[in-house]
């Protein structure tokens, strides 16, 4: 039995915390340069002069050629709307396959979780046809209509519903509360971390969302911040780098400094998700 | 008797009061007719400014006409959008697409012929007043379907400082394939900061090529847009040309060259000549650091360059009223001043004659004669590439041109293969 | 009107299932059904209309050079990107688990580049893979190291998107393996270090079959991904130079949408749906028999 010496075992830490550091540090730089060329002038954006002029007149600039402010709306409004609609309908589905046993459920069930595979976007064109017939073309409730019945988030309040103790249900029930009030008063409350974390989880999605809106919208009252950024960054208008970073943080802020604030929420979010 | 004088009196007051009405009537309660337009850009510089003014002068001179003008994206989006929006529940009246969507648009039935929409024989005037070479992709089986607004040529533009320190004459751009590749090697610098050439071969490879085969004397396509000649003798050597650039004479960077990074190039210097749109001219002026100037690209065996852009074209799918006011619009967008405006703010050529004859163009053209160069071109210039379904005949020479480009096949293996699949995409329009 | 319990459990359950039901129906499983009827029948314009031609598509398909360029192009983006991604996954999740000083900060900085849209990953690539003027070449220069067109070259193209696409992956999964190796008792670590078992052997023996489970969900999310994630292609390639970054999706995309030929686009489609459900069941019944539940 060899028992390693402290100095080789201390070393061998060290190393690991400069390996760790050394890839941070290498993550982080494409979007630290991003932030670079975003506040210096056209010519800095190549050549990095420490002590080059900070400027705003990059985001200005973007700011004038396209409307990043009307964009964040839309993709605010877009995101809330959402997560509202995924937020009841995915609660009572999950309700009925937690709670319900009925006929069909278990192939209801199934068909549910096809969803998880077969995104919308994979479906583009015939969706596309459907808001077509359905005259939601670029309207933003056209984008998030597709979206609103998620099975992942059936899924995940299905578990949490699940595994809410049976007692306390039937302490409701013998109190007399019909479905919807023991829903509300026993289901609903006990399952609020997934629903923190499925509404962070959707609204990143959602807020990064490109294909799909891409080919709904087509005007600018509609149009959210990713197709923005990706109509403005459409190569044959040549490109500009510093003013091409700020109008990528104007888009990216939002979610961004949330991100940042809430990192721990976020983080938290994810992992949550992904046991389930 | 004063009875029947007082009926009648009130009988003909009634009726003229009627009749008043009547005509009066249309110019108060008549609606406001709406018009939705998409257009693209696909050349630098704060284009969509300058549309929305133009189009706000428009609707303060025609207050009963409301004009909604929506950035598209580039060709490619303006048409998709457009024909979407078509099969949508909110259509657009009239667009600006691509001048060689024109099979693609009459396939889908979903533009119509000005020729059934000008009733005054001054309308019909109107429509044969813009430049014949520019109106040859709007054309078809007689009857006019596309009128001009953003439309260029391809141009040389070259850095006079580059060319003083090479030792070369900088009031004499090259007028010859020879010519360029005997500057070319003159102005590349063996440590690769300055290329001799660059011509783009991303976002519309075909465009740039049909200059070189024009100026090989070679059309890429028959007038009726069921035949291309990808294979032809003279096309196959204008591609390889063009890959010698690279891969012989070295003055130009081998493999593919960006469309939308080439014109930072010049500007940076990486680049001493470049071929691009007349549409980048404002820009370049504006941004250039040093003395540029801007020829007519090099002859072979004559002077030749596509026309490109895009035209106005009105929708099937609209009323009679919507159709006056969308004619209205675009004679406005494309008279002699507003074309002049234009112009000047892009680089984009005067559509017209008339357009060159006002007076700020003309003095503008004083000023800065490379203004003029795309229009003295229009001599040499022929149609761009354009075939009934033309996307998928376009991207097989743009694959074929990137593909001998990038080394993966020789010009000849390619342009076969690009015949071979225009030739099966064609074969019922024959 | 009186019904049974029973009936009653039966009918609630659907009606609370109703509004979630009729969205999916109406765009996911009817879509699918729409598809494979829609590849059966030619293209249609206003010229000539569209009639059934059988399985004609699949064969104009098999025939398409361009098709399976894209098939090519979407098994080697995946082979690049999952197994890397996943692995530096695992690694940054091991050493994020530790104490380590600026914990925080390294964790943050791995993660950030998953809270960005694809879009705005691609615009910042984008510059560091142009030409000379590009930071890539910028930094070979002061090296001495000759540029290249990193996205222009039909060789060099596909693993430029494959690292972008790297960098921004690597982190999401990160997460899911961080969970999982929070809920792994750390007595198991004291006890294999009491038994001597180098840092490698816990690791392989040990660790890693029981984070199969995170690794299979991973897996699925990486692959669906790999078929899903186009986003860039709008940016940087679309789809060049000669087809050597085109991915199934954004022909889909290009058929739909720029060739006007949905029901080309529909035989593409129901393709895709073909290696989807495919490989849904291959994960399913394979992957499954050999994980270690506990």
């Amino acid at each position: 039995m060899t028992k390693r010496a402290p100095l080789a075992g201390r070393l061998f830490d060290g190393l690991e915390t400069v390996a760790a550091w050394v890839l941070a540090l290498l993550w982080i730089s494409p979007l630290l340069y991003a932030f670079w060329a975003a506040f210096h002038a056209g010519e800095y954006a190549i050549h990095f002069d420490i002590f080059a002029p900070l400027t705003l007149d990059n985001f200005r600039e973007a700011l004038s050629q396209a409307p990043f402010l009307r964009y964040g709306l839309n993709t605010f409004i877009l995101v809330t709307m959402l997560l509202s609609a995924q937020l009841v309908i995915c609660t009572l589905a999950a309700y009925a396959f937690a709670r319900y046993r009925f006929y069909g459920s278990d192939i209801a069930f199934a068909l549910v979780l096809v969803q998880l595979m077969i995104t919308p976007e994979i479906l583009i064109v015939e969706n596309y046809a459907t808001l077509a017939d359905l005259n939601l073309i670029d309207t933003i409730l056209g984008i998030g209509l597709p979206y609103m019945a998620s099975a992942f988030g059936i899924f995940l309040l299905r578990q949490a519903f699940k595994s809410t103790p049976k007692e306390l249900e039937d302490a409701a029930r013998l109190e007399g509360c019909g479905t919807f009030a023991i829903l509300m008063r026993v289901y609903v409350p006990l399952a609020h971390p997934t629903y923190l974390a499925y509404g962070l989880v959707s609204i990143s999605h959602h807020w990064n969302n490109f294909l799909w809106p891409l080919v709904v919208t087509n005007s600018v009252e509609t149009r959210p911040l990713t197709v923005g950024l990706g109509v403005f960054g459409a190569p044959e208008s040549g490109v500009n780098w510093s003013i091409l970073s700020a109008a990528t943080l104007l888009s990216v802020a939002p979610l961004l400094i949330a991100f940042l604030l809430f990192q721990r929420q976020f983080i938290q979010s994810f992992m949550h998700a992904g046991i389930k | 008797m004063l009875n029947s004088i007082k009926k009648t009196l009130t009988g003909v007051a009634t009726a003229a009061c009627m009749t008043a009405l009547a005509t009066g009537a249309p110019a108060t309660a008549q609606a406001k007719t709406d018009l939705t337009m998409y257009y693209p850009i696909a050349v630098g510089g704060p284009l969509t400014t300058v549309i929305d003014g133009m189009v706000a002068d428009f609707m303060k001179e025609n207050p009963d006409i409301n004009v909604s003008a929506i950035y598209a994206g580039n060709y490619n989006d303006a048409r998709v959008k457009a024909l979407a929006a078509l099969s949508s529940g909110s259509p657009a009246q009239l667009s600006v697409m691509f001048s060689i969507d024109l099979y693609e648009l009459i396939e889908q039935d979903a533009i119509v012929a000005f020729d059934d929409v000008v009733t005054t024989d001054e309308d019909k005037a109107w429509l044969k007043s813009f430049y014949p070479t520019l109106m040859e992709n709007g054309v078809t089986g007689g009857k006019t379907w596309g009128i001009p607004f953003q439309r260029s040529t391809i141009v040389m533009y070259y850095n006079k400082d580059a060319f003083r320190a090479a030792g070369l004459d900088p009031d004499k751009a090259p007028a010859t394939w020879d010519e360029m590749v005997d500057a070319g090697k003159k102005l590349t610098k063996s440590d690769g900061s300055q290329w001799g050439v660059m011509i783009p071969s991303t976002g519309y490879p075909y465009w740039m090529f049909g200059a070189l085969t024009m100026q090989n004397n070679q059309v890429l396509m028959n007038p009726a847009g069921s035949k291309t000649h990808f294979d032809a003798p003279a096309t196959i050597e204008a591609l390889q040309f063009w890959k010698d650039l690279g891969a012989k004479d070295k003055i130009m960077p081998e493999g593919t060259i960006e469309w939308g990074t080439l014109r930072q190039n010049f500007l940076e210097g990486k680049t001493a000549i470049m071929w691009h749109s007349t549409g980048n001219l404002t820009t370049v002026k504006k941004s250039a650091t040093f003395d540029f100037g801007v020829a007519m690209l090099p002859a072979k065996q004559r002077l030749g360059t596509p026309t490109g852009g895009g035209n106005f074209y009105i929708f099937k799918k609209t009323t009679p009223e919507e159709r006056t006011a969308a004619m209205k619009l675009i004679k406005f967008m494309t008279s002699p001043d507003r074309s002049a405006d234009w112009s000047i703010e892009t680089g984009y050529m005067g559509v017209s004659q008339a357009a060159y004859d006002t007076p700020k163009l003309q003095e503008y053209v004083k000023g800065f004669p490379y203004a003029a160069v795309a229009r003295d071109q229009l001599e040499f210039a022929t149609a761009e590439l354009s075939t009934y379904q033309t996307g998928r005949v376009r991207k097989a020479l743009d694959d074929a041109i990137q593909a001998a480009l990038t080394g993966s096949k020789s010009p000849e293996e390619a342009l076969k293969e690009a015949q071979e699949t225009a030739d099966r995409l064609l074969k019922t329009y024959q | 009107m009186y019904l049974s319990p029973n009936v009653m459990r039966h009918v609630h359950g659907w009606l609370l299932l109703t509004p979630a039901v009729i969205l999916l129906v109406a765009f996911t499983h009817y879509p699918t059904v729409a598809t494979v009827i829609n590849s059966l029948y030619s293209k249609g314009t206003a010229i000539r209309p569209s009639r059934f031609v059988g399985l004609a598509n699949y064969e104009l398909m098999a025939e398409d050079p361009i098709f399976w360029k894209v098939l090519f192009n979407n098994m080697w983006f995946a082979l690049g990107t999952i197994p890397t991604s996943i692995a530096l996954a695992i690694v940054m999740a091991l050493l994020v688990n530790r104490a380590l000083p600026g914990r925080s900060f390294v964790r943050m900085a791995y993660f950030t580049p998953t809270v960005l849209p694809m879009i705005a990953v691609a615009n910042i690539w984008l510059f560091f893979y142009s030409p000379d003027i590009g930071l890539i070449d910028n930094i070979a220069a002061w090296f001495g190291i000759p540029g290249h067109n990193w996205l222009g070259d039909p060789n060099t193209v596909l693993p430029a998107i494959i690292v972008m696409t790297i960098w921004k992956e690597a982190g999401f999964f990160m997460i899911f393996y961080l969970a999982a190796l929070q809920h792994i008792p750390p007595e198991l670590r004291e006890a294999a270090r009491l038994e001597g078992a180098s840092r490698w052997y816990f690791f392989r023996r040990v660790l890693f079959p029981l984070l199969m489970p995170t690794t299979l969900f991973v897996l699925i999310n990486a692959v669906l991904n790999s078929f899903k994630l186009v986003d860039h292609l709008f940016v940087l390639t679309k789809g060049g130079p000669d087809n050597a970054s085109n991915l199934l999706l954004y022909y889909i995309f290009e058929s739909a949408f720029s060739y006007f030929d949905t029901t080309y686009a529909a035989t593409l489609t129901v393709l895709l749906l073909a290696l989807l459900a495919v490989m849904a069941l291959a994960q399913f019944f394979l992957l499954d028999r050999r994980i270690h539940y506990r």
